[in-house]
């Protein structure tokens, strides 16, 4: 019998998209029962959210001050307290979770089962390693609970439409003190989130400036699209990291990603390859992104990328 | 303070590794060993921190057999005081690794433990804060920046939402990201040099730890091909395929 709890991600407002995920996921496992747990300062709207999903059997909304920006110091002695009623844990694998579950998992004494990708049955799992370039199938032993990331691109979000019950629950730990919060910066929030945008426009190091990457932009607005990067446009300084699509990146899986003067390292394309349609664009035909390419096409992306916009505008 | 650094010997990132015909693992003779490279990034960060004179001494830790002292000889060169190897005939997973290095910590009791965010073979990401959970001491993961100021450092964290700061005070474990810095290239005398650095062998039976519950691995295989992949000769026909497949 399994008996699931999952840790929502959220902003205090709105409940990360990866929450959702990670519920059918679960649900994958053949879940007797799934809750979500939200803990924040005031839980009510995030709390409601996580209750609409379908799949979902309950909601515990813990609250208090020090959950604003919690820490994982200050999450993991929580959800160890809860944990003693289920039989897995389960986060998304998302730098949220992916910082958080792995001390919850030692605290319970077990280990983790990082970035789920498929569930073969409640404690059989596929997970990539070395870069994606192997898939393991692993299984825990029936004496210790489960405690896994659900890796997001690989599972789509729970419906909505469910109307789970929300109970308040009182914090069971008290914040140690020694981890605290000073600030986030992030992009400038405007366009969809990289994560979960449906398309999703990239621009590689043959872009060549941070000004260019404007055409990059433009093409992304055009097609209300988010905007990625390959890791050598980040460390070229053109874009922010966190625009940053691959294994050290982002994994991302939208319907359709255009790859546009990217040359295609094994590592982008871990980040890419459960993405639905992968247009390239690049000059070099011999580019290994065409490889993994469903639509390619050759020439000079300063010539493709204006003219691609024209026609789509 | 004292510094301790875990590395772990991995397959060079360089290397296309490739799934064993018969399913039980991935090609691994022959192939080039390295120093994990969040671990090498990690370690640079540590020597940094010595050489702004705000540590002492700088401890490289690996657990494995002695094929592991390889890698702790080119930690050594780049300029770590001394080494530990935490001698293992089978490879370990994190529960166990965390354990190892936490009965580390209870006799070195360095100020800050700094470790890779993930090993590029297994992918886990759980060392670090499994350490700091058994420590019970703060974590600051995935780090692109470390000040540190008496007894906290400041930390920024790369974050899917951007960049996250957080103070700790020490002692804490931190686990490096890509953009941390860059490590220094290892010069021919300082291999010299590194062959006279101390390196102690402590068996892993001897740190007397709770045994943990593994993962079993029952299966290795490639991963799923795309392919089938069209060519277009120019932009009206890559837009009216798109629209043909329902996408514009």
């Amino acid at each position: 019998m399994s008996t699931i709890l999952i840790i929502a991600e959220h902003d205090g407002q709105q409940l990360n998209p990866a929450t959702a995920k990670t519920v059918t996921g679960a649900a994958a496992m053949g879940a007797d029962s799934v809750d979500v747990v939200v803990f924040a300062a005031s839980a009510g709207s995030v709390a409601a959210q996580a209750a609409e999903l379908q799949g979902v059997s309950r909601v515990i909304a813990v609250e208090g001050e020090d959950f604003a920006h919690p820490t994982a110091a200050r999450l993991a002695p929580e959800l160890v307290a809860l944990a003693a009623d289920y039989s897995h844990v389960l986060a998304p694998s998302t730098t949220f979770g992916k910082d958080l579950l792995p001390r919850v998992a030692a605290l319970l004494g077990v280990n983790q089962v990082s970035d789920i990708m498929e569930v073969i049955d409640a404690r059989t799992f596929k997970r990539p390693i070395y870069a994606g370039n192997a898939i393991v199938t692993v299984s825990v032993p029936e004496s210790v609970k489960v405690v896994g990331t659900i890796r997001t691109a690989s599972f789509a979000a729970a419906d909505a439409g469910g109307s789970a019950s929300v109970e308040s629950q009182s914090a069971q730990a008290s914040d140690p003190g020694h981890t605290r919060f000073v600030k986030v910066e992030g992009s400038d929030g405007s366009g969809p989130d990289l994560a979960s945008a449906p398309v999703v426009v990239s621009g590689g190091r043959a872009l060549g400036s941070s000004e260019s990457f404007n055409i990059i932009y433009a093409l992304a607005k055009t097609l209300n699209a988010a905007v990625g990067a390959s890791r050598a446009a980040v460390d070229a300084g053109y874009v922010p990291n966190e625009l940053q699509v691959g294994q050290t990146g982002k994994i991302i899986a939208p319907d359709l990603y255009f790859a546009i003067g990217i040359s295609g390292a094994i590592q982008h394309l871990t980040g890419i390859k459960d993405a639905g349609t992968i247009v390239a664009i690049n000059k070099d035909e011999e580019a290994p992104i065409f490889e993994v390419a469903d639509i390619g096409l050759v020439g000079d992306l300063f010539d493709i990328v204006p003219e691609l916009e024209k026609a789509i505008g | 303070m004292k510094i301790l650094v875990a590395i772990k010997r991995v397959v060079d990132y360089n290397v296309r590794v490739r799934v064993k015909s018969d399913g039980t693992g991935v090609e691994t003779d022959g192939v080039k060993m390295s120093i994990n490279p969040f671990d090498e990034i990690a370690l640079e960060e540590a020597l940094r921190i010595r050489e702004r004179g705000q540590a002492e001494e700088v401890i490289v830790v690996s657990i494995g057999g002695d094929e592991v002292q390889q890698q702790l000889r080119t930690a050594l060169a780049m300029g770590a005081d001394r080494a530990v190897q935490v001698n293992s005939d089978v490879s370990v997973q994190p529960l166990t690794a965390a354990r190892a290095f936490k009965a580390l910590v209870d006799k070195e009791a360095p100020g800050i433990v700094f470790l890779g965010k993930q090993a590029i073979d297994d992918d886990c990401n759980q060392t670090g804060q499994m350490l700091a959970a058994l420590w019970d001491r703060p974590q600051a993961t995935f780090a692109s920046k470390v000040e540190i100021e008496g007894d906290t450092a400041t930390v920024a964290r790369e974050v899917d939402a951007g960049l996250e700061t957080l103070e700790v005070d020490l002692p804490a474990v931190m686990t490096s990201d890509l953009r941390l810095n860059e490590p220094r290239f290892v010069k021919l005398p300082d291999i010299m040099k590194a062959k006279r650095k101390p390196l102690d062998v402590v068996p892993l039976a001897d740190l007397a730890i709770e045994a943990a519950v593994d993962l079993e691995t029952t299966a290795w295989e490639p991963p799923a091909k795309r392919g089938g992949g069209i060519k277009v000769e120019n932009v009206l026909e890559l837009v009216s395929e798109l629209k043909n497949r329902g996408l514009l």
